[in-house]
């Protein structure tokens, strides 16, 4: 079967000098769900904005077996969806509808459709009453859920989420799992909270200085870097 | 936060809600050229046009106090102007000036608080303005609630450290400090918000869910309009 996501010697520098990416080799099945670990800075959510073009670095990235350049840019960014870290970028239309709608539209559905996707994705997420509600006016947990219904409704291969439990509260991200374990798309989630990792991944990707220092299942990768929240060790 | 909700008025259901964004911009231009023509000393006619304007708003449900409020923000610009013609010793077209500039404020206003911005806007672009300058007027509307909320997180955030208060000076400084990183902030947010729009494909065009469509009823409004402000200025 060949990767959904194929990364090979991934280069990125940000325009003070930082190397936020330093040769970075990464693949990603159909169907698989892989958790990205690494401190704060290590390069997880710069090497993601790679994976539908919003960073440009030296390297290849194939998204189902596309290279991702300028000319495939429409149809990679069809084919990965990215659940922001912060859903307050990713909500800037009026209502929500209009802003769950907003994909599907720029995908060249007629409104009508792009509505009724935009509807189905909110029943999904379990915010089907936010509907006509402002973006501004939704509380954290809602904003989450419908940032994500943002990105469903696109039917993407693969959906990234960065840090997806910031904000949730118990219950909110024991229904986020459940939501996330019926979908059956390949997922990467940039996170640091390690149950839900637990919860979902298959594999771990431990990330280190821009590099992948290390890779196994979640528990090997947790224990191999210390990677846990004992505050009284 | 005003836009927030003139925002929500737009949103709200009602005759003059219901009606294609180009009438209404077509009704307006209508209204401001005869009102900006009408010579100072028709008094009688600043009163119709009034008339007129609260038809309108009474047709759209919304509040009267709210839309005056608000309307009177174009006071203090105009009260300048119309100070110094004041003292140039013309005080019928002072307050002409005063009067006009509310009026069609309020009317502009009115404009903004029946029509949600995306309809407005797209109403301009078919009307033929500039794209570009379409797109910067609605990242602008869109990055003002960014930014108010940022600022509304840094006033909180200063006024916890704030302890016993302090001088004007201090808080002249904090205040030029808090701008500055507002400021870094915004910037860092815009460009988060234009990541997340790319990730969903965005090409530069925003498309309205509900296509505009200009009926029978939009043609009778814009010609009742029309004929309303020129009856005005011509008759009275």
């Amino acid at each position: 079967m060949s990767p959904v996501i194929q990364v090979r010697g991934l280069r990125y520098r940000y325009p003070d000098g930082t190397q936020a990416l330093d040769g970075v080799d990464f693949h990603l099945d159909a169907g698989e769900c892989v958790a990205l670990f690494g401190a704060n800075g290590s390069g997880k959510t710069t090497f993601v904005l790679h994976l539908n073009g919003l960073l440009d670095g030296e390297g290849s990235v194939e998204v189902c077996g596309m290279p991702v350049t300028k000319d495939t840019f429409v149809k990679v960014r069809a084919k990965v969806g990215i659940v922001f870290q912060d859903s307050d970028e990713q909500l800037f239309m009026p209502t929500v509808l209009e802003d769950v709608a907003f994909g599907p539209v720029n995908l060249g559905l007629s409104p009508q459709k792009a509505a009724e996707r935009a509807c189905a994705a909110l029943e999904k997420v379990g915010a089907a009453g936010a509907i006509h509600k402002a973006p501004y006016h939704l509380s954290s947990g809602e904003k989450r859920r419908v940032a994500l219904a943002g990105v469903l409704v696109m039917n993407p291969d693969v959906l990234v989420l960065d840090e997806p439990t910031t904000s949730l509260d118990p219950p909110g991200q024991r229904d986020l799992v459940k939501l996330l374990r019926g979908l059956p798309q390949a997922k990467l989630l940039v996170t640091h909270d390690v149950e839900f990792a637990r919860a979902l991944a298959t594999r771990a990707v431990f990330f280190e200085r821009g590099r992948v220092a290390g890779e196994g299942t979640v528990n090997e990768i947790v224990q191999r870097f210390s990677w846990s929240r004992a505050l009284d060790e | 936060m005003h836009h927030v909700v003139v925002e929500r008025w737009s949103r709200r259901s009602s005759p003059l809600h219901a009606r294609d964004a180009r009438a209404k911009l077509g009704a307006l231009l209508a209204f401001l050229v005869a009102i900006s023509t009408t010579p100072p000393q028709a008094a009688r006619a600043f009163v119709a046009y009034s008339a007129l304007l609260a038809v309108a708003i009474v047709s759209a449900r919304l509040p009267f106090q709210g839309l005056l409020g608000r309307a009177a923000l174009v006071l203090p610009l105009s009260a300048t102007f119309a100070a110094v013609t004041w003292w140039s010793g013309d005080p019928a077209r002072a307050i002409a000036l005063a009067v006009k500039s509310f009026i069609s404020g309020l009317a502009a206003l009115l404009l903004v608080a029946t029509t949600p911005l995306t309809q407005l806007l797209n109403a301009l672009e078919s009307l033929g303005v500039p794209r570009p300058l379409i797109l910067v007027v609605q990242f602008l509307y869109r990055y003002l609630f960014v930014i108010s909320e940022q600022a509304q997180h840094m006033r909180l955030a200063a006024r916890c450290r704030q302890g016993l208060g302090l001088d004007r000076r201090s808080r002249f400084y904090a205040a030029a400090g808090a701008l500055g990183v507002l400021f870094a902030r915004s910037w860092e947010r815009a460009d988060g918000i234009y990541r997340a729009m790319l990730a969903r494909g965005f090409s530069g065009r925003f498309s309205p869910l509900a296509p505009a469509r200009f009926g029978a009823r939009d043609f009778a409004f814009l010609c009742a309009a029309v004929a309303a402000s020129t009856a005005i200025r011509l008759a009275l």
